[in-house]
C-alpha cells in the first residue's frame, strides 16, 4: 500500500512537472476574487483532471475556496498557487457539486483546517457516486487516483447559506435538480461574483446529469440574481451576467423541443437519441463526448410528461 | 468466488446498522472509497477473469447454452452514454419462446432481468433499459419450448465523463414511488401492438447511505412484473439492481380481443403497485 502510495506521488509529481504546475494560473478577476481556468477536454493523466474552473474568495481574515480540482495534484497546486497570493488561511472550502473534476482535489486542502461546504445532497450524492468514480476514472486518470479520497462536507446548505469572510460576507445557495441533485452557488456581493457551478456551461457542451425541466427552470431563477460577471463551471474564466446563460438555454431548449416531437411521435428511446437536439452540433465543444448521453437522460425523463 | 455470490455476500455488511457518532459519517465513505481503490488496482494488476462461466453456474444452472444467432436478437448501443439508462432491445426470432434472460455481465447484479412469456402472447420484441458499470458483455439467452437455451452476446463500452449508474434526483424517485404510465404505439407489424409500460422507482442498489440516518440504504428494486391482456399472461419479469431506475419496458404482442390491460409489479421491499388501462386507440 506505501509502495503504491509512493509510486502514486512519484508519478504525480512528474505530472505536476510536465505540466508546468508552478504556472497553475490564477488570475484576479476582481479585487480579492481569484479564478484558475480549466481546460476545455476530458479528464486526463496529462491534464491531471483539470478541466473545470476554480476559485478563491479573499476577505479581510479568511479565504473561501469554491471547488478544488480533478486530483490532488491540481488541488495541491491550487493551494501552492493561492498560498502565493494571500497569506490569510481558508475558512471554507466549498463544493458546488458531486462530480469529479470539481471534488477530486478537496483531499489536498483536508490539512488547512477549512470547514467542507456542500449542498445538502451532496454527502448521499458522495457516498452513492464516489467509489464508482474512483474506479470509472482509473482508465484515463491511472495513478493520479491513488492518493485521492473523497472529503464530504460537514456544513451543509438546505437553502442558503451566509459565510462570514471577515468583512466580506458570500451567499451560498442550494438549488433543487438541475445539473445535478448537488448544485450550489456562490454570490460575492461586493464584487459582483457570481460562481454557478456546473449550472453554466459556455463553450463546453453542457451535462445533463440530473434533470433537464429542472435545468431550464433554474435558469430562469438564476437570471434573476444581481451580479455583474459570472465564473461558469466550465469555459472562460468570466463572463458577463446573465448574458451567459442564452447559449445553454438555447441548447436545452433545442433537445427538449426535438425530445418531445420524438416521444409524441412513439420514436423509441435508442432511435430518438440518435437524432434530437443534434443541430447544436456546431455551437459548443465536446459535443460528441456528452450530447447522446444528454438526450437519453432527457428522453427518459420527457417520456412522463406525454399523454 | 462467482460475482454474483460475490455481490450477495457484499450486500450484507452495508445493511448493519452503523453506530451513532460524529465520524461515522466519514467512515463509510472512506471505506466504500479504500475498497473500491483496492478493487480497481487489484483489477488493473490480476489478469481479466471472463465472469460468464460462473454466471452460467449461477443463473443456468450449469446448462448447456448454445452460441446462436436466430432465436434471440439483441441490439444494445456500443457505447454506454448514460451509465444509468443503457437501452436494450431484445428481439425474439423464434415463434413460442418462452423466456429470455438479459444478463449484465460486469455488474454487481449481473442478472437485469428475467423475462417469461405468456402461451400465444406472441411477444416478438422487448425493450428495457440497464445500468452498465463499465467495460462489459451483454448476454441474452433465449429459451425454446423444447428447454433448450441459446445465446446471443455483444460487448458495450463503459461510459466515460461523470456518468454514474446512479439516481439522477434520489427525492424524486422515492416521492413517486409506483407510480404506473402506459403508451401504446402503432405496430410495425398490423397482426401485433405495441405498447410500453413504465414504473416509477429508484431501482437503488443499496450501496448508499442515507446521511440523516447514517446507515446505508438498504436495497430497493422492483423484482417482479406481470403483464396481462385481460387475464392471459403476456410477459412477467424477474429483475434486479441492474434495471435503470423508473424501469420500462415496451413491447410487441399479439392481441387476443382483450380490452384492459393489467400490470401488477412488486419489489423486494414487499411493495406491490397494480396499474389498468383499456387497450385500443394507439397512437
Amino acid at each position: 500500500m506505501l509502495q503504491r502510495t509512493i509510486r502514486g506521488l512519484a508519478i504525480a509529481f512528474l505530472c505536476l512537472v510536465a505540466n508546468g504546475a508552478k504556472s497553475f494560473e490564477l488570475t484576479e478577476i476582481a479585487p480579492g476574487v481569484f479564478v484558475h481556468q480549466g481546460v476545455t477536454a476530458l479528464m486526463s493523466r496529462d491534464n491531471l483532471g483539470g478541466i473545470a474552473n476554480l476559485g478563491a474568495i479573499v476577505g479581510a481574515e479568511a479565504v473561501a475556496v469554491i471547488d478544488t480540482g480533478g486530483s490532488r495534484a491540481e488541488g495541491e497546486a491550487f493551494l501552492a498557487a493561492l498560498q502565493q497570493r494571500t497569506t490569510k488561511p481558508i475558512r471554507y472550502v466549498i463544493d458546488t457539486h458531486v462530480h469529479p473534476d470539481h471534488i477530486f482535489g478537496n483531499i489536498a486542502f483536508r490539512d488547512t483546517g477549512a470547514v467542507f461546504v456542500g449542498h445538502k445532497n451532496l454527502p448521499r450524492a458522495m457516498a452513492t457516486r464516489g467509489p464508482h468514480y474512483l474506479s470509472s476514472f482509473r482508465e484515463t486518470m491511472g495513478a493520479l487516483l491513488d492518493d485521492v479520497i473523497l472529503v464530504p462536507p460537514t456544513l451543509t446548505v438546505e437553502r442558503e447559506t451566509i459565510l462570514d469572510l471577515g468583512g466580506r460576507k458570500i451567499a451560498l445557495k442550494a438549488w433543487r435538480t438541475a445539473h445535478s441533485d448537488s448544485d450550489l452557488t456562490v454570490l460575492d456581493p461586493q464584487s459582483g461574483t457570481l460562481f454557478t457551478g456546473d449550472l453554466l456551461f459556455l463553450q463546453h457542451v453542457p451535462i445533463i446529469d440530473g434533470s433537464l425541466l429542472g435545468f431550464l427552470s433554474v435558469i430562469e431563477e438564476l437570471r434573476k440574481i444581481e451580479a455583474v460577471r459570472v465564473v461558469p463551471g466550465h469555459g472562460p474564466a468570466v463572463a458577463p451576467w446573465p448574458q451567459a446563460l442564452e447559449a445553454q438555454k438555447a441548447y436545452l431548449d433545442h433537445l427538449t423541443r426535438d425530445l418531445r416531437a420524438d416521444i409524441a411521435r412513439g420514436e423509441t428511446l435508442a432511435r430518438a437519441v440518435t437524432t434530437a437536439g443534434r443541430g447544436e452540433k456546431p455551437n459548443w465543444l465536446l459535443f460528441e463526448d456528452y450530447h447522446t448521453r444528454n438526450a437519453t437522460a432527457g428522453f427518459a425523463e420527457l417520456e412522463w410528461e406525454a399523454p | 468466488m462467482s460475482p454474483w455470490t460475490a455481490s450477495l455476500h457484499a450486500r450484507k455488511s452495508p445493511n448493519e446498522s452503523e453506530p451513532e457518532g460524529s465520524r461515522s459519517l466519514l467512515r463509510p465513505i472512506a471505506a466504500a472509497a479504500a475498497l473500491c481503490l483496492w478493487a480497481a488496482a487489484a483489477s488493473a494488476q490480476e489478469p481479466k477473469i471472463d465472469p460468464w462461466p460462473g454466471l452460467v453456474t449461477d443463473i443456468f444452472h450449469d446448462r448447456a447454452i448454445t452460441s446462436h444467432e436466430g432465436v434471440v436478437a439483441l441490439d444494445a448501443p456500443k457505447r454506454a452514454e448514460d451509465a444509468a439508462i443503457v437501452p436494450m432491445t431484445i428481439s425474439l426470432l423464434e415463434p413460442g419462446l418462452r423466456a429470455a434472460t438479459l444478463v449484465i455481465d460486469e455488474n454487481p447484479m449481473p442478472m437485469a432481468a428475467a423475462f417469461s412469456f405468456g402461451e400465444g402472447a406472441g411477444v416478438a420484441k422487448i425493450e428495457t433499459r440497464v445500468r452498465v458499470n463499465s467495460y462489459t458483455n451483454v448476454h441474452v439467452v433465449g429459451q425454446t419450448g423444447d428447454g433448450a437455451l441459446h445465446s446471443v452476446v455483444k460487448f458495450v463500452k463503459a461510459s466515460g465523463g461523470c456518468s454514474a449508474p446512479a439516481i439522477k434526483d434520489q427525492d424524486e424517485a422515492s416521492a413517486n414511488l409506483g407510480k404506473m404510465k402506459y403508451r401504446e404505439f402503432a405496430s410495425e407489424n398490423p397482426a401485433l401492438r405495441e405498447a410500453q409500460i413504465m414504473i416509477r422507482h429508484p431501482n437503488n442498489s443499496g450501496l448508499q447511505m442515507d446521511p440523516i440516518t447514517r446507515a446505508y440504504i438498504p436495497a430497493h428494486y422492483v423484482d417482479k412484473v406481470e403483464v396481462r391482456q385481460g387475464e392471459a399472461l403476456i410477459f412477467s419479469m424477474e429483475g434486479g439492481i441492474s434495471l435503470s431506475e423508473d424501469p420500462s419496458f415496451r413491447f410487441a404482442y399479439k392481441p387476443n380481443g382483450a380490452k384492459v390491460m393489467r400490470v401488477e409489479a412488486r419489489d423486494n421491499q414487499g411493495n406491490v403497485f397494480k396499474g389498468e388501462w383499456p387497450i385500443g386507440g394507439a397512437s
